[in-house]
């Protein structure tokens, strides 16, 4: 229970801490003005949609009070859907409808939910339950995201999401979140949802933690986390490292899913992404930063930038590595 | 990607604490303020205000003041009131302050200030020359009747003015009062009774106007208290109880027959005290009894009118508490439900003392997350339901109140200090916690809150704080300085050391 670190061992290992992250990272390299970009999911879709960043397709936005009536026709022939409030933070306020049954509606879990449920969850919504600082919202009615099979084999219920630090563009880290039962399909870290650090290099597992502590199979199904391999990674990196151009923003989260008919998909960008994924990862994201920061002379596109981050994480090297091992010496320390 | 040098700032800051720093220290050598709040004297401030509405001709406004109150020694005596003559006049004992002035109109304010030091041996006023005589009292049948049946009882049990003036009070005050009583308590007061009656037995009695004195108090009226002569001198009586003498909190301010207040050239007057109990230190004391109309220093809080300085008093321990928040989350880490609530709640524990505070608190808030389970399941929107829970929130305050009074717990009463908007919001925001994250969240914010809240109320209780910041305020720069540091800190949470200690393994 009482289990601590000193300081001077989390220093050497390059760990952030919140206060350096707002002072020397948000602080500094996000501008405030880039802020409702990110968020505002209407115009996070709207904005990385010229910068070639796929998100899932927008079926409507329901503004108004009134507006909800409509909401009936509007979904008479969808069979999956999400609706998510565009200012929600951490995933709050977001609705899966995965199917139907009769007049009811099926969640991931199984049970229904009725149409008057429903069009309760978009009354709060747009009350500004979930907004950040309660101010009115609108709400985004999404279609449904059907993970790649591989990849959902490893999460209970909800759709496992890869989620990327971007650093002045350049990938810096990256890890998977599966959800599980005690998270209640939810990939939200302190909920309980397992966290899998990912090789930035080419996208293999490195090792894994729930409620911040390591683990190696996944606690529902017993799959070993070491086995997972992410394809097409330098494609998901490229997506990660153009939204720093949509946005402007330099320190930020992309997160991303991948569908099993459209392909890797933007989920949602986050400006202030949080500190959990040093423990996936096993690692400080302090000497990564330091080495971007340190750059001379920044690359321009986001293919060279990508290259140079799969390239400093080792990518030439480590033809086969050895995951859940501490074979991945951070070749960042340069 | 702004990258601005940090010296600039960090002068700057050193610059505050610095200035902060000399001050005091200037303020200690030159004016004598001690460091420490043991090396004083404690002195009552006491402030009669008076309000009128002028006429719009000349008026002429005069108020008894005390002369040598029984124990108290005046220190200094002032008035404040912009555009009117000012002097003290006396007459046979009646010591009056007097303002007049050539025109006024519209609704006037006019102050009379004066310092007490509480003194055991303080002189008592030398007498009047000459005996005192008993003022004739005329009485009307049936009440002369009463009354002499009254003065037949008590004088039947007792030996002098003293005792009898007790048995009459132990009479009157009786639980079970008997006809008599009742018919003379019914025509007039109390204390006026008292006085008639005394005065009808040819015993010299009169009312005086008694100040109880507590600290920071406003508003405050006159209390009657009897006296009693005896031959050789006054003595004074608690009408309410009979108790002999002037309690040491108690300031006497009227001992006279005159009127209190006398406006001329204006209506609806009235007075009201302020009282704040100060702390001198005894070389500052001797220093403005040498020179009574000597002021404390150009920039001492002590130059404000009362009522001021008692809510500056408050006010000044606010940055302690903001500190207090500052340090827990940003060098601690507790996840506290709103950012400055704990020090709103801990004010509030400074006016309702620890334990009852937490406990009307807790219970505040607990009701307020059941009701407010029902609001969610009635699906309005936000702003109607934080409006119905604020009006909840002053039910379930009401409700505690008279159910604390009726069980006689004037704790119950203490509710009230509560800031309403604040406990509405912290119960809307517990409760959204509580179905997002659950109860187990709700825990830890909550006692974290609390936990802040308790430790800022003990930081701002401290005697130590109190003294330093109403007689130092240029030490709140130093805070100030602290704070703009601690906003640059960059190095790890307490908290982040247990959050991070799965990390060990990948050392």
């Amino acid at each position: 229970m009482f289990d601590w670190i000193r300081p001077r061992e989390l220093k050497q290992l390059g760990m952030l801490s919140m206060n350096k992250r707002n002072i020397d990272y948000i602080a500094r390299y996000n501008d405030r003005s880039a802020f409702p970009l990110v968020d505002n999911k209407l115009l996070t879709k709207q904005i990385v949609d010229e910068y070639e960043v796929a998100s899932p397709s927008l079926l409507q936005v329901v503004r108004e009070q009134h507006e909800i009536a409509h909401f009936r026709e509007q979904v008479a022939n969808l069979d999956g859907f999400a609706i998510k409030p565009a200012k929600g933070s951490g995933g709050k306020g977001i609705l899966v409808i995965t199917g139907r049954e009769g007049e009811d509606f099926l969640k991931p879990s199984g049970s229904r939910i009725s149409l008057a449920d429903i069009e309760r969850h978009l009354s709060n919504i747009l009350a500004g339950l979930y907004s950040l600082g309660g101010s009115p919202d609108v709400a985004v009615i999404e279609a449904l995201v059907r993970s790649e099979p591989r990849l959902s084999a490893y999460s209970h219920q909800g759709v496992p999401d890869i989620r990327i630090v971007v650093f002045k563009g350049y990938p810096v880290m990256a890890m998977l979140r599966l959800a599980t039962q005690a998270s209640d399909g939810k990939a939200n870290l302190h909920q309980g949802a397992v966290g899998v650090g990912l090789n930035l290099a080419n996208g293999h597992a490195l090792n894994a933690v729930q409620f911040d502590r390591p683990i190696s199979e996944h606690p529902d199904n017993g799959l070993r986390l070491s086995d997972i391999r992410i394809d097409n990674w330098r494609y998901l990196l490229g997506m990660a490292s153009r939204c720093y151009e949509a946005t402007g923003l330099g320190y930020m989260g992309v997160d991303l899913v991948v569908d099993e008919t459209r392909g890797p998909l933007l989920l949602e960008l986050n400006a202030r992404p949080g500190l959990a994924i040093q423990i996936a990862n096993g690692q400080g994201l302090l000497p990564r930063l330091h080495a971007v920061e340190a750059l001379k002379r920044p690359h321009l596109t986001p293919e060279e930038r990508v290259h140079w981050a799969m390239g400093e994480a080792g990518a030439e090297e480590i033809m086969q590595p050895r995951p859940l091992e501490t074979s991945f010496a951070p070749a960042l320390h340069a | 990607m702004i990258r601005r040098s940090r010296a600039p700032f960090y002068l700057a800051v050193m610059l505050l604490i610095l200035a902060g720093l000399t001050l005091a220290v200037i303020r200690h050598v030159q004016m004598g303020v001690p460091w420490l709040p043991g090396k004083q004297q404690p002195v009552w401030l006491v402030e009669a205000r008076i309000d009128f509405e002028a006429w719009g001709e000349p008026v002429k406004v005069n108020l008894n003041i005390p002369e040598q109150p029984p124990g108290f020694y005046t220190l200094t005596e002032q008035a404040a009131s912009p555009g009117y003559g000012f002097a003290i006049t006396e007459q046979q004992k009646d010591r009056r302050a007097e303002w007049t002035i050539r025109n006024a109109s519209g609704p006037q304010t006019l102050y009379f200030k004066t310092r007490l030091i509480p003194d055991a041996y303080a002189q008592e006023a030398p007498l009047e020359p000459g005996p005192v005589d008993a003022t004739e009292v005329f009485l009307e049948e049936p009440a002369a009747t009463a009354a002499s049946a009254l003065l037949q009882q008590a004088e039947a049990r007792s030996s002098g003015p003293a005792s009898l003036t007790r048995e009459l009070i132990t009479l009157l005050t009786s639980q079970t009062p008997d006809q008599n009583t009742r018919l003379l308590l019914g025509q007039e007061s109390l204390s006026s009774t008292l006085v008639q009656l005394l005065n009808s037995a040819g015993i010299p009695a009169r009312i005086a106007d008694g100040l109880k004195l507590e600290d920071a108090r406003r508003q405050q009226t006159l209390e009657p208290w009897l006296q009693v002569h005896d031959g050789d001198r006054w003595l004074t009586f608690d009408p309410r109880t009979g108790a002999q003498g002037v309690p040491e909190d108690v300031l006497l301010w009227r001992q006279t027959q005159g009127p209190l207040l006398d406006v001329m050239g204006g209506s609806g007057s009235r007075v009201h005290f302020s009282m704040l109990r100060q702390t001198l230190p005894a070389l500052q004391i001797l220093r403005s009894e040498a020179s009574s109309d000597r002021s404390f220093g150009a920039l001492s809080l002590y130059q404000l009118p009362v009522e001021q300085q008692s809510m500056f008093r408050m006010l000044l321990l606010l940055p302690l508490g903001a500190l207090v928040v500052c340090l827990m989350r940003i060098l601690v880490g507790i996840k506290t439900s709103g950012t400055f609530m704990p020090v709103l709640i801990a004010v509030a524990f400074v006016q309702t003392s620890l334990v009852p505070g937490l406990a009307a608190f807790i219970s505040v808030v607990t009701l307020g997350l059941v009701m407010r389970g029902y609001l969610s399941s009635l699906n309005l929107l936000l702003v109607s339901r934080i409006s119905a829970l604020i009006i909840l929130v002053l039910f379930i305050t009401a409700g505690i109140s008279i159910i604390g009074y009726q069980m006689g717990f004037s704790t119950g009463m203490t509710v009230t200090f509560f800031p309403m908007v604040i406990l509405a919001w912290t119960i809307e925001r517990m409760s959204i916690l509580w179905e997002e994250e659950g109860a187990h969240e709700v825990l830890i914010q909550g006692a974290g809150s609390l936990l802040v809240a308790i430790l800022a109320y003990l930081v701002m209780r401290s005697p130590l704080a109190e003294h330093l910041s109403f007689n130092f305020p240029e030490l709140h720069l130093v805070v100030l300085g602290i704070i703009l540091l601690l906003g640059q800190y960059t190095g790890y949470k307490l908290t982040e050391l247990r959050r991070f200690a799965p990390m060990k393994g990948y050392h």
